[in-house]
């Protein structure tokens, strides 16, 4: 007889309880993705217009000569637009593989075959990518309002605009969840990662394009309404208490962008499947 | 109908140490019934799930998995009802897929513990586990190797082990030998049967290859056409040997077939010049040779056989 026996065992240590594979699966992901150096180059150059934002705040704060760049509720608001570019292309390189490459490698009948959930599997994949997003915009545009407030040397700036807080948190987890989505959804609908990348691409940018003509044409933003992007800016407008960019009702802007993460949710109930059926 | 394979028994009257039940389960895609009103019993120990392609196997796998939804009839996998309870019994088995399936870019060790995580274990239980399985399934040496880049038998191994890495107390395993070389398959074989029959797994396979499901298992499930064609023990279902004769005619090989058949004997040509002639209760090889003699064939060889599955297989479809 073996001393050590090295073929199967029966396992005899504890489990823990059910409900923490979305953990797992959202951890595994971040994981994988902070080992790319790719990933890591543009997490850090996603970091840019926050250094240079800080520049303005603290040469604002201290030469008097060029006080008029003093920051504004607006200054957060331009900051977290100029983020959605980053935005953009990380919701592209994080998430157009999250589902289409399980999708391809058969992956889905694995997961489902454990002790998760549907929704759990949706919400790691989706914990994964929020937290990247939210790393590119509600962390440094927090961070950017505890910097003012620093080198302004009181709090003259926050109280007057309170807001703010609440007024970046709520922007930044509007714009990663539509974000996140949206691309979760469109990742569901296909087995190519390159090919839903493109799908979102062209989507935003579409979009944009079909609502530019229209203006060009009629001169009414009115058909911001069919681009998610011009929707979730003018929802960032009210938030920020800044003049809108489009006239549209904000009640229809708002109702674009909870109808798109709707629509998006229907789709991976019904995508995300451990087995496929061909009726 | 012979005595040499009783006939299907899909009865209720159920053995104690049932880890799966289901009672008049039908599963349909659009119009097609894939399992129509099944019941079946899967004892405790090695069972195996046979029958043609599209005969409904991997669909009662799915379904007992909870991917697939019965429209009517209960199923429950050790004790636990699937409907009310999928995921505590998802927590205690353990499902290597027909098809190849793996967790994209990454290695072995960390596939496999990945999803001895999503299965419930602590990440250094996890780990522990995963290189523990690998070495049981032969993968040691390429642990560290990403799956992409495995051949298919090496693919099938690696879905063994993560279905093996949570321990689980029931294994459904579909067609695990599809794709491999005579070696690989023989020693996936043996990984079967050792988890059957010496590792206290219950496990489930389902195969279309009668050798592989005779070698591993101690009972069988027949399916055709989304039913039950037959079940039990394969011992009991092979009944009796020297009830089944291999015959071999020297000319008139068809003719002797269609007399035995008029005689009531069951006759099954094989690939060679051999038939299986299944010769049912009250006649002997006597009556054999005096079918023969009667239409002036001469028979070269009548040998007592033994029953093998695929005598069970052939009747209980009713390809005989």
């Amino acid at each position: 007889m073996p001393i050590h026996d090295q073929g199967y065992r029966r396992f005899g240590g504890s489990r823990s309880g059910r409900g923490n594979a979305w953990l797992v699966i959202a951890s595994s992901i971040i994981r994988s993705m902070l080992q790319t150096k790719k990933f890591m180059v543009l997490l850090i150059v996603a970091w840019f217009p926050f250094l240079v934002r800080v520049g303005q705040v603290y040469f604002s704060a201290n030469f008097s000569q060029i006080a008029f760049l003093a920051p504004t509720a607006s200054t957060f608001r331009e900051f977290l637009d100029q983020q959605s570019s980053f935005v953009f292309v990380v919701t592209i390189y994080v998430g157009a593989g999250l589902i289409a490459n399980d999708r391809r490698a058969n992956a889905l009948q694995i997961y489902l075959a454990k002790p998760l959930t549907r929704a759990e599997y949706v919400a790691g994949k989706a914990a994964a990518l929020m937290a990247f997003l939210m790393f590119i915009t509600f962390v440094p545009g927090i961070l950017l309002l505890l910097v003012q407030i620093l080198l302004a040397g009181s709090f003259a700036f926050v109280s007057k605009n309170l807001f703010l807080f609440p007024a970046i948190t709520v922007y930044s987890i509007l714009e990663c969840t539509l974000a996140t989505f949206g691309m979760l959804a469109l990742s569901s609908m296909s087995k190519s990662r390159r090919f839903v990348g493109i799908m979102f691409a062209g989507l935003i940018l579409f979009t944009k394009a079909i609502q530019g003509m229209f203006w060009l044409l009629t001169r009414s933003s009115a058909a911001s309404l069919i681009s998610p992007t011009a929707s979730l800016s003018r929802v960032g407008d009210t938030i920020f208490r800044v003049p809108p960019r489009y006239d549209t009702p904000i009640v229809a802007s708002l109702l674009v962008v909870i109808l798109l993460v709707v629509v998006s949710i229907i789709v991976l109930e019904r995508r995300v499947r451990g087995v496929e059926v061909v009726a | 109908m012979s005595d040499v394979v009783p006939p299907a028994a899909p009865s209720p009257s159920a053995p104690d140490d049932a880890v799966v039940r289901l009672s008049d389960v039908s599963v349909v895609y659009g119009k097609n019934y894939a399992l129509r009103g099944v019941s079946a019993l899967f004892s405790k120990g090695a069972v195996g799930l046979l029958g043609p392609n599209g005969a409904g196997k991997s669909t009662m796998l799915k379904s007992l998995l909870g991917f697939v939804t019965p429209t009517e009839g209960r199923m429950t996998v050790l004790g636990l009802d699937v409907a009310e309870s999928p995921l505590e019994i998802r927590a205690r088995i353990g499902y290597m897929p027909e098809n190849d399936a793996h967790i994209p870019g990454m290695n072995a060790v960390s596939f496999v513990a990945y999803c001895g995580e999503l299965a419930g274990l602590g990440r250094v239980d996890a780990m522990q586990r995963a290189h523990e399985v690998l070495y049981y399934v032969g993968l040691d040496e390429a642990r560290y190797r990403n799956v992409e880049t495995y051949s298919t038998g090496m693919k099938q191994r690696i879905k063994l082990a993560q279905a093996l890495v949570h321990d689980p107390d029931l294994l459904f395993l579909d067609e695990p030998t599809n794709g491999m070389d005579p070696k690989g398959r023989d020693e996936m074989l043996e990984l079967v049967r050792d988890l059957g029959h010496n590792k206290g797994v219950n496990l489930i396979l389902s195969s279309h290859l009668l050798p592989d499901v005779e070698y591993t298992c101690d009972r069988v499930v027949v399916m055709d056409g989304g039913r039950i064609a037959t079940q039990g023990p394969i011992d009991e279902l092979k009944g009796p040997s020297g009830r089944v004769y291999e015959v071999r005619a020297k000319s008139g090989a068809d003719r002797l077939v269609q007399l035995l058949k008029a005689a009531g004997m069951e006759c099954k040509a094989t690939d060679e010049d051999v038939m299986r002639v299944f010769v049912p209760v009250g006649k002997s090889a006597r009556d054999v040779f005096a079918v023969a003699a009667a239409e002036g064939i001469q028979l070269r060889h009548v040998r007592p056989s033994v029953p093998t599955l695929e005598d069970v297989f052939a009747r209980a479809v009713g390809e005989a």
